[in-house]
């Protein structure tokens, strides 16, 4: 009430973000399979880019002003969650961290290939990912589960802490397994997502399985020996994960438990 | 009409939903989560940072325990907080780590011997001990005394949620993805469960359940510059408003974030100034130490985001196309550090601003971040008003947290109250007279209600915009109702939100496809965040003091002879104003009466009751020295806790000071117990 009020400007100062001058075009691949009289069918969107532009903002201005029904997913928007992989140009990759600017001024946008279509670029990756994580077991199987919380924790080597987070980075994107060839024949398949997710379990001291547990899952043509190393789950992976690496060093594990 | 029945329904699949649903599993209990999206796509996925724990493994946390946690974390409330609460937490927050250590979290561990690290801009060389090696390692944060915060590099939320996912499919947790809360089902007295709808059919069924419990997060999407999801509207915090019975708390007490990248308003970590990052202005200048001497740049993020806002008022920002911003420096930390403890920010950098931030500086301004305000409820996790609703983590004003939640401490809250409200759900559904008697007849009404109103906005002749209704009031939330408020732009907001309430009432749709139908979820999210905007522009404009993140220009003291107390929010159908209620904060309880934070703001209106209540603590830490018995006589909180998860922490200076010299250990024929 004493000191006089300065005027603060609102933190939204940045009103809209300038134009860059330039128009692009959305290609956008439409089908909702809810709809009867839906086919699948090819839409171009034209709008105004902005600076910093990514396909998050252009999409979400699409929808607001030109095509209300339009479906995808985006969560975090800043490439951490995983919900917005999408085909873009041809190619899988997260469409939040998409600036338009380096794939436009054309950009054809498809739905992931594999993954059950909900309606346009919107799939079903949460339900092939618990159905894989069930197969694979993937959740440490403590070879303590009832510790003495009270108690200090059990030391690990920082060195080998900083390994398994390496493979804890995945984000369940599914990019990888839009991107195999594998998977095109054999829908069973794991998928790289579900062997590396093996392999940091096999890495981690605190699980009690053992390689001929993991030989139980894994250890088929719909696990690492379904892989034919055609290594685009490791080109497209967005968080840049060893996967090929890791398949590769699994499959040499697995082979010793099968010949023993 | 299809209804599920359940033991525990669980609304929102993020770390507070998961860790709770596994306790209740754990005591026998059946448990069904229901998430917007994956789990592991939840918003507890952005925690970057580190999570709060006192472990005081690293040897600048040497010397940290409960108590200096409790105290950060009040002063940090701005004594906002239940301090019995925070109690709970803090003691739960050790082995909350210490489970999820167990669980397959794959924290960054200690490294022994010499290590170079930024401390105040310079660089030091600090000496690890060798018997903490391996164990969690933690680091600075803001508003912390000690080296806190236990971190995976900084992808915290993202292992952790990954961890506590995990262990939801190994205890064969039905997750039930892609559905939506949106009513609960209530008498007036007892809540029954939710109406629920599909995100992909777009059908409507009941899910009726013994205990229903909100974990759904924030509601950062209220604003337009925003740290948060795009799913962190806030519909949990709705569905219990709506009940009429149910009260939301503080929701005038909004966090901002000091450091969201400009303008996107994408977050990087705290841990940038935690691990030495500056702030600097349009001139190069390190600004903060000018402000705030004592704890520059890791001042709380009420005060650091404050200061920068002021910095920029004054004319120092840095001028950029999109408007002023702050210079975030981190590049005095090194390749090494960055590429390796801040991978994300150095990814986030890369993609969205096509900055190395290595090499260059990083354009932030403070963005809206975090809801202390939530779902009220007692220290057992349930609605001291609506029996068999709880809630947990940031839907929920438990209250840890006050006016101002500290870093690292929003993670910790999610599975330190889903362990301690998993077990209270359990005590709850064991319980024979709390079986569920509700009849299938009231469960048709509530269905058929929502269905009606759905149809309505489906079907209905209104030609508003949900998608216009929705940006404006972002934009009056971002504007009035931000970091600096007065009572002017206050009255502007809540008067401009009313009539958008209003206009709410007539969202026609342009879009009528069958299935999900975005626009729909639009237009009925709309219509719920218009209450809770109006909760937090209204709560803001009634409490005319300053406390924590709640700054108003024309009340800039915090007062606690007057506003030492909780506002309780609750919403009567057809109103267009929530209608407020205080619940006052004992002084003469309190473990830490009220004083200054340490930081921030020195001049405040005491209540008349603090120095009475001071001189009983002063006199009551005198006659006890042993730091367990003064707690115990200061306040005690241990019954509040669930059984087994009531008992002291070990630390690593127990463990020192318990090793005997190495001639008196055969002597004794001292055994140590190795892992």
């Amino acid at each position: 009430m004493d000191a006089p009020i300065q005027k603060i400007e609102p933190m939204s100062a940045a009103r809209t973000s300038p134009t860059t001058g330039q128009t692009i075009r959305l290609h956008i691949l439409r089908y909702n399979p809810a709809d009867p009289g839906s086919r699948p069918h090819m839409q171009t969107f034209e709008l105004e880019q902005t600076e910093g532009m990514t396909l998050f903002i252009a999409l979400s201005e699409i929808r607001e002003k030109q095509d209300p029904s339009l479906q995808f997913d985006f969560v975090c928007r800043a490439g951490i969650c995983g919900s917005c992989a999408m085909v873009v140009n041809g190619r899988p990759a997260l469409a939040c961290r998409t600036l338009t600017k380096n794939v436009g001024p054309d950009i054809t946008l498809a739905p992931l290939p594999f993954f059950e279509l909900i309606g346009d670029l919107s799939v079903d990756t949460g339900k092939w990912m618990r159905g894989m994580s069930e197969r694979v077991r993937g959740w440490l199987h403590m070879k303590n589960p009832s510790p003495d919380l009270s108690r200090i924790e059990e030391a690990m080597d920082p060195d080998l802490a900083d390994k398994i987070y390496e493979l804890d980075r995945c984000i369940e994107c599914g990019c990888c397994v839009a991107a195999c060839g594998t998977a095109r024949m054999r829908e069973d398949f794991v998928g790289a997502v579900g062997l590396n997710r093996v392999a940091r379990f096999r890495l981690d001291p605190r699980d009690a399985r053992t390689d001929a547990d993991f030989y139980e899952v894994i250890g088929d043509d719909d696990g690492v020996f379904g892989c034919m190393s055609l290594l685009a789950c490791h080109d497209v992976c967005p968080k840049n994960l060893p996967l090929a690496t890791q398949i590769a060093f699994m499959r040499r594990k697995m082979v010793r438990i099968g010949f023993s | 009409m299809k209804i599920v029945y359940t033991d525990v329904l669980v609304i929102g699949g993020g770390l507070a939903g998961l860790r709770l649903g596994i306790g209740a599993k754990r005591r026998g209990h059946d448990v069904i989560i229901l998430s917007l999206v994956p789990p592991k796509r939840s918003h507890s996925a952005a925690a970057q940072g580190g999570m709060q724990a006192s472990l005081a493994n690293v040897i600048k946390g040497q010397g940290d325990n409960e108590d200096v946690h409790f105290e950060d974390t009040v002063r940090g409330s701005d004594w906002g907080a239940d301090q019995e609460v925070v109690r709970m937490f803090v003691n739960t927050a050790p082995k909350a780590v210490r489970e999820l250590a167990a669980w397959g979290v794959p924290w960054s561990r200690v490294r022994q011997g010499d290590r170079q690290v930024v401390i105040n801009g310079k660089q030091v060389t600090i000496t690890e001990r060798a018997e903490a090696h391996g164990l969690v390692a933690q680091r600075d944060f803001g508003g912390t005394k000690k080296w806190r915060t236990c971190y995976v590099s900084d992808g915290t939320g993202h292992a952790m949620l990954q961890t506590m996912s995990d262990q939801a499919i190994g205890a064969s947790i039905p997750v039930h993805e892609r559905m939506e809360a949106i009513a609960l089902i209530h008498d007036g007295a007892r809540c029954y469960g939710a109406i629920v709808r599909n995100l992909v059919t777009g059908e409507l069924s009941a899910y009726v359940a013994k205990a229903t419990a909100i974990t759904t997060g924030g509601a950062g999407r209220l604003y337009r510059v925003t740290t948060n999801a795009v799913i962190c509207d806030g519909i949990g915090h709705a569905i219990a408003l709506e009940t009429g019975v149910a009260a939301l708390g503080n929701m005038e007490a909004v966090q901002f974030h000091p450091t969201g990248i400009f303008p996107a308003g994408i977050l990087v970590t705290e841990g940038c100034r935690g691990d030495g990052g500056l702030l600097k202005d349009g001139d190069g200048h390190r600004f903060m130490p000018d402000y705030e001497p004592e704890k520059k740049e890791l001042a709380s993020r009420d005060v650091v985001s404050r200061r920068m806002e002021e910095h920029i008022a004054k004319g120092k920002g840095v001028k950029s196309r999109f408007g002023d911003h702050i210079w975030l420096d981190i590049t005095l930390l090194g390749e090494k550090h960055i590429k390796h403890n801040l991978r994300e920010v150095y990814e986030i950098c890369h993609y969205f601003l096509g900055v190395d931030p290595v090499k260059d500086m990083i354009p932030v301004r403070p963005a809206q971040h975090y809801t202390m305000g939530g779902v009220r409820t007692n220290p057992t996790g349930e609605s001291p008003t609506l029996k068999g609703l709880f809630a947990a983590g940031e839907a929920a004003c438990w209250d840890m947290h006050g006016f101002n939640r500290l870093g690292g401490n929003s993670v910790a809250e999610t599975v330190v109250a889903g362990m301690i409200v998993g077990e209270y759900i359990a005590d709850f559904c064991d319980k024979i007279e709390n079986d569920v008697d509700i009849p299938t007849r009231v469960v048709h009404d509530f269905l058929r209600r929502e269905q009606l109103a759905l149809d309505g906005l489906s079907n209905g002749t209104g030609n508003a915009d949900a998608s216009e209704i929705k940006a404006r009031m972002q934009e009056i939330m971002t504007d009035k109702v931000g970091i600096f408020r007065t009572g002017k732009d206050l009255e502007q907001a809540v008067d401009q939100l009313q009539k958008l309430f209003v206009r709410s009432r007539g969202i026609g749709l342009r879009s009528h496809t069958p299935g999900v139908n975005p626009e729909l979820v639009t237009a009925y999210r709309t219509q719920k965040m218009l209450k809770l905007a109006l909760c937090v522009a209204h709560g803001a404009l009634t409490r005319t003091e300053s406390r924590g993140a709640h700054y108003r220009q024309d009340y800039p003291r915090r007062n606690d002879a007057e506003w030492l107390k909780r506002t309780l929010a609750t919403w009567k159908s057809d109103a267009s104003l929530p209608t407020l209620s205080y619940e006052a904060l004992d002084v003469r309880r309190m473990e830490l009466p009220p004083g200054w934070r340490g930081y921030g703001a020195k001049d405040y209106v005491d209540h008349p009751d603090t120095a009475a209540r001071q001189a009983e603590v002063d006199a009551t830490k005198a006659r006890s020295t042993e730091r367990f018995d003064r707690q115990r006589a200061l306040m005690p909180y241990e019954q509040l806790l669930p059984e087994r998860l009531r008992g002291r922490n070990e630390r690593v200076d127990d463990r020192i000071a318990a090793t005997p010299p190495p001639e008196a250990e055969e002597a004794q024929g001292f055994v140590w117990e190795t892992e």
